[in-house]
């Protein structure tokens, strides 16, 4: 079972990358963007095939490495 | 005194720390990260570099390492555990001393002198530094402190800043900032004072002729609080 996770700053937390890219993109012409907020995906391929089970075990892999909750959020999406 | 300088797969300031630390004393020895258990050590640090090529974020595979839980258990024993710019971001990543390490402000990666002022001596890495400010080397992406107010609050509380950036006459000020660090904080100590984390690396500054001797300072004054 896949599951796939994605992590976001939180938002009092200065995103200089963002910024960045928001500064690019209203250079290339995209002039109606408020803010870009970059973060990160996982697709974690798992064994286990109970869904609850594998959200779970998911959750705990998000609180230990994933994402440092000090400054970023995570969100689990459904399985494929 | 003994000292335990840990490798990690991408550190590279390990031996500059070894040869620092054995001109002022220490007999030191390098521990592997896949080690389980710490030699007999007064002081262990945890080097600068680019642990596990600052994948996911800096510091984190490292701070899960098989030698850790032993530097961890070290610590919370009350052991000096010393962590230089990676080393810094490693022990942020383990919990032991607060807050995080962002990308720098304005993206670059930041290579010069700095100076820093020493915002306290109540601890075995400062106590009796005849010097209040002392000039460093940073080389850093990632060394733009962070923390939450309610963190801030307790850390300035219990006075766990251990060093802010500033100028040579030792003025804080957002001008000599290089990072974008919270209070131009530099380095902090853990509740106790036992751990210490800092983006500067005095082991570069141990030779008059090659860069500076604030370094030697710090150094000699560290073996002699631990004796």
């Amino acid at each position: 079972m896949k599951i796939s996770v994605i992590i976001t700053l939180k938002k009092d937390v200065l995103d200089p990358q963002g910024k960045v890219i928001h500064q690019t993109l209203d250079g290339m012409g995209f002039e109606d963007v408020n803010e870009v907020r970059q973060g990160k995906y996982f697709e974690i391929d798992t064994k286990e095939t109970d869904k609850d089970k594998a959200k779970s075990n998911v959750e705990e892999m998000c609180k230990k490495l994933l994402a440092n909750l000090v400054i970023e959020n995570y969100k689990i999406l459904d399985s494929k | 005194m003994k000292s335990s300088v840990i490798t990690f797969p991408g550190s590279n300031c390990d031996r500059d720390m070894d040869v620092a630390l054995k001109k002022f004393g220490f007999k030191n020895k390098m521990v592997w990260h896949d080690d389980a258990e710490l030699p007999k050590s007064d002081l262990v640090v945890l080097p600068g570099g680019f642990s596990y090529g600052d994948y996911l974020r800096c510091g984190s595979m490292a701070s899960k390492s098989k030698i850790m839980q032993s530097v961890i258990n070290f610590a919370n024993s009350g052991g000096m555990v010393m962590g230089i710019c990676n080393g810094f971001q490693i022990l942020v990543e383990t919990g032991l001393v607060p807050g995080v390490l962002l990308r720098n402000k304005y993206l670059e990666f930041i290579c010069k002198n700095v100076f820093v002022k020493i915002n306290d001596k109540k601890n075995n890495y400062f106590k009796n530094v005849s010097n209040e400010i002392l000039e460093f080397h940073i080389a850093h992406n990632e060394g733009n402190y962070f923390c939450t107010n309610d963190q801030l609050k307790e850390i300035e509380d219990n006075n766990q800043i251990a060093i802010n950036y500033c100028d040579k006459n030792g003025k804080i000020d957002d001008q000599f900032n290089p990072n974008g660090s919270i209070n131009n904080i530099a380095g902090i100590f853990n509740k106790a004072k036992n751990v210490l984390g800092m983006m500067p690396h005095p082991e570069r500054m141990i030779d008059k002729s090659l860069s500076g001797e604030d370094g030697s300072l710090f150094f000699k004054n560290l073996i002699n609080n631990l004796k």
